[in-house]
C-alpha cells in the first residue's frame, strides 16, 4: 500500500530549541495515525509542517505522492485541519464561517450543502448566531465542520479534545471514528493523551524532545497479552511477598511506585483476583493498565508526571 | 484573486472597528461644520484681521470650499491613525483571533493571501477618503454654498475662481489617496511583526509622528533625507490650489503652480507603497506561523 504522507528526516529548529529532530513516518491510506507525546514534544511543530505553516530546517514531507514544498497548494486542496483551538471570525455567525472557509477551500458550496455540514456536527439550529456566543465544544465542533467542507482525503486534528468537557470528548472521538470507518478518510490525530488515542487509533506514533520513540501497529502496541495490573493492598510488604512464593512471581515487574506491579495476559485477570483472595491479600484497589502507558511513560520525559497519566 | 479580495473586504466590513473610522470623521466634520454655521463670521474675521487694511475680498469667503479646505488641514493630520487601526490589523488581527493558521492551511499562495489582503486594504482606505470627501466637500457645499476659494499661505494669497476649484479637489483627494496608500501599508507590514494590534498602530504612528518632525525641522543635517521621507510628501496635495500668474500677475485658471513638484511626491510615495509591500511578502513568505 502506498503511503498518503510520507516524512522523511525532519527537522526543525527555533533558536536554541531543537523541536523537531529527524523524524521520519508514514501515513497510510484508512489510517487513524496517533500521534502521541508530552507537551512540548514537538507534535504541533510536526503537524505545522505538515500543513505548511512552519518550513522544515531539513528534511522532506510528501503527501499524496507530491513534495509538499513544490505543490503545496494542490496537497492543501486535500486536506482537512483543525490546530489546537478552533479559532474562526467570532463576529460572523457558523453558516458564515463555513462558507467563508468553504470558498477559500476552493469550492461554491449552495446553503443546503453548509446546512447539512452544520446538521452533521450538531450546530444547524445555531447556524446564524454569532460564534462568539458559542461554548468552547461549539467551537471546536464548527472547526471540525470548516476542516470537513471540501471533502479532504487527510484529515489533520491537533489536540482536538483540548479544553471540552467529557461529553465534547467522547463527540469527537466517534466523530473520528465515523470518519474513518463510515467516510474512509486518512486522519492524523495527535494528543498528549494515551487515552484518546488508543481508543481510536490504528497505528501511533510516540514522539519525545523531537524523536521518534516508536511507531507501529496500534493492535501490536496496546498488547493485551502484556497488560499491566496494579495493585493496592493494605500491606504492601507482606502482599509482595506472597506472590513472590506463587506462580505469579514470573509477572512481577519492577516496583517503582507505591503499587505493586504485574504484567499479564488480560484474559487470567480473573484467575490472578481469586488466587488473590486465596492468598489472603487484603486488597484495596486492582487497576488495569496498557503496556504502552507504562512504555510511554518510561520512554517519554512523563515520568514526572504519572498520576497525570494513571488516573 | 477576486474571491480573497472579496473575502477580505467582507470580513472587514463586518467588523466593528471599522466604522470606528467613519464615525470619528463624521463627528469631527460635523464639529467643525456646526462651529462655523454658528460663528463662522468671527472665524473670517479672525482670519483677515492683519490683511483687512490692505486687501478688499468680495464675496462670501465662508463658503463650501473654505470649508473643506479647513478641514482637510485639520484632519489628514489625524487620518493616518484611522487608516492604522484596521491596515495594523491586518494580520496581527488575525494573529491575534487564531485564524490566521486556519487560513492559510487553505490552497491559497502566500503571497495572494497577503495581496488581497492589501488590495481590501487600499479599499477600505480608498472608501475612508471617499467619505471624508462626501462630508468635508459635497456635504460642505450644500450647507454653505459655494464661491472662489481665498487662501492664505505663509508668504502670500490665493484667490481661486469658484468655476475652478472643484478639480483642485478632486485631484487632492486623490493625491490624499495616496498618502494614505502609504500609511496603510506601513501599517500593513508592521501587522506581520505582532500577534495583536497595538503594536502595530503604535509602531505606524510612532515613524510617522517621528518623520513628520524630521520633516519639519529646519536642521540643515537633516535636509538631505527629508525629500525620501514619505511624511514630507504627504501634505503633497496642497500643491494643487497653488496656481501660476501671469506677466501681469493675474491668476491663470487651471494652472498648478508645480506640478513637478507633485509629480515627484507622488512617486516617492508609489516607491515607498511598493517597498513596504514587497517587503511584507518577502518577509510573510518565510514566516513561521506559530500563533
Amino acid at each position: 500500500m502506498q503511503p498518503i504522507v510520507t516524512v522523511t528526516g525532519l527537522t526543525k529548529q527555533f533558536s536554541n530549541l531543537i523541536a523537531v529532530q529527524h523524524l521520519s513516518f508514514s501515513v497510510y491510506e484508512g489510517d487513524v495515525y496517533g500521534f502521541l507525546g508530552q507537551n512540548g514534544a514537538g507534535k504541533s511543530t510536526t503537524i505545522r509542517m505538515l500543513l505548511s505553516l512552519i518550513s522544515p530546517g531539513s528534511g522532506k514531507i510528501e503527501i499524496f505522492g507530491r513534495d509538499l514544498q513544490h505543490h503545496r497548494n494542490e496537497i492543501l486542496a486535500q486536506v482537512g485541519a483543525v490546530i489546537e483551538k478552533p479559532d474562526v471570525y467570532k463576529y460572523l455567525s457558523a453558516y458564515e464561517n463555513l462558507k467563508l472557509f468553504a470558498r477559500l477551500s476552493g469550492i461554491r458550496a449552495t446553503e443546503t450543502r453548509l446546512m447539512e455540514q452544520l446538521e452533521q456536527v450538531g450546530l444547524a439550529s445555531r447556524a446564524r448566531d454569532t460564534v462568539k456566543t458559542f461554548s468552547q465544544g461549539m467551537k471546536q465542533r464548527l472547526g471540525i465542520a470548516i476542516a470537513l467542507v471540501h471533502d479532504p482525503k487527510l484529515i489533520i486534528l491537533d489536540e482536538p479534545t483540548n479544553g471540552l468537557d467529557p461529553q465534547g470528548i467522547a463527540d469527537i472521538r466517534n466523530l473520528i471514528l465515523h470518519l474513518s470507518r463510515d467516510l474512509k478518510k486518512t486522519v492524523i490525530v495527535s494528543s498528549h493523551l494515551l487515552s484518546e488515542i488508543e481508543q481510536v487509533a490504528t497505528r501511533v506514533l510516540i514522539i519525545d524532545k523531537g524523536k521518534k520513540i516508536v511507531e507501529g501497529n496500534a493492535l501490536e502496541l496496546f498488547d493485551p497479552s502484556q497488560t499491566l495490573v496494579a495493585l493496592q493492598t493494605l500491606n504492601q510488604v507482606d502482599a509482595l511477598q506472597k506472590m513472590q512464593n506463587s506462580s505469579w512471581a514470573g509477572n512481577l515487574q519492577q516496583q517503582r511506585d507505591t503499587a505493586i506491579l504485574l504484567k499479564l495476559d488480560r484474559n487470567r485477570i480473573p484467575q490472578f483476583h481469586r488466587d488473590l483472595v486465596a492468598m489472603d491479600i487484603e486488597l484495596i484497589s486492582l487497576e488495569v493498565r496498557h503496556s504502552l502507558e507504562d512504555y510511554f511513560l518510561q520512554v517519554t520525559s512523563g515520568n514526572q508526571h504519572v498520576d497525570t497519566y494513571t488516573d | 484573486m477576486w474571491t480573497l479580495i472579496q473575502i477580505e473586504l467582507f470580513k472587514i466590513f463586518r467588523r466593528p472597528r471599522t466604522y470606528i473610522a467613519f464615525a470619528a470623521i463624521t463627528a469631527l466634520i460635523g464639529i467643525i461644520q456646526f462651529g462655523l454655521k454658528l460663528d463662522g463670521e468671527s472665524y473670517v474675521e479672525f482670519m483677515m484681521r492683519d490683511i483687512n487694511s490692505s486687501i478688499t475680498v468680495e464675496g462670501k469667503i465662508l463658503n463650501g470650499y473654505q470649508v473643506c479646505y479647513i478641514v482637510l488641514q485639520v484632519l489628514l493630520v489625524h487620518v493616518p491613525l484611522l487608516i492604522a487601526l484596521v491596515a495594523a490589523d491586518m494580520v496581527s488581527g488575525e494573529a491575534n483571533m487564531g485564524t490566521l493558521r486556519l487560513m492559510l492551511t487553505k490552497p491559497i499562495s502566500r503571497t495572494r493571501f497577503l495581496l488581497a489582503k492589501f488590495m481590501a486594504t487600499v479599499a477600505y482606505t480608498l472608501l475612508l477618503l471617499v467619505w471624508l470627501a462626501v462630508m468635508a466637500l459635497f456635504v460642505n457645499m450644500l450647507i454653505f454654498g459655494t464661491d472662489d476659494l481665498f487662501l492664505m499661505k505663509s508668504q502670500y494669497v490665493v484667490l481661486l475662481k469658484e468655476n475652478d476649484i472643484f478639480w483642485r479637489y478632486v485631484w487632492a483627494f486623490g493625491f490624499a489617496a495616496l498618502a494614505m496608500t502609504t500609511v496603510a501599508s506601513l501599517g500593513f507590514l508592521f501587522s506581520l511583526f505582532a500577534e495583536n494590534s497595538i503594536g502595530p498602530i503604535v509602531a505606524t504612528m510612532s515613524v510617522i509622528i517621528f518623520f513628520t518632525i524630521l520633516s519639519t525641522l529646519n536642521i540643515p543635517v537633516f535636509n538631505a533625507i527629508k525629500p525620501f521621507l514619505f511624511t514630507t510628501h504627504m501634505i503633497g496635495w496642497k500643491e494643487f490650489f497653488d496656481i501660476r500668474v501671469n506677466d501681469a500677475n493675474e491668476a491663470i485658471v487651471g494652472s498648478i503652480q508645480n506640478p513637478d513638484r507633485i509629480l515627484r511626491s507622488a512617486i516617492v510615495l508609489v516607491v515607498h507603497i511598493i517597498g513596504f509591500v514587497t517587503a511584507a511578502i518577502w518577509v510573510f513568505r518565510k514566516k513561521d506561523i506559530l500563533s
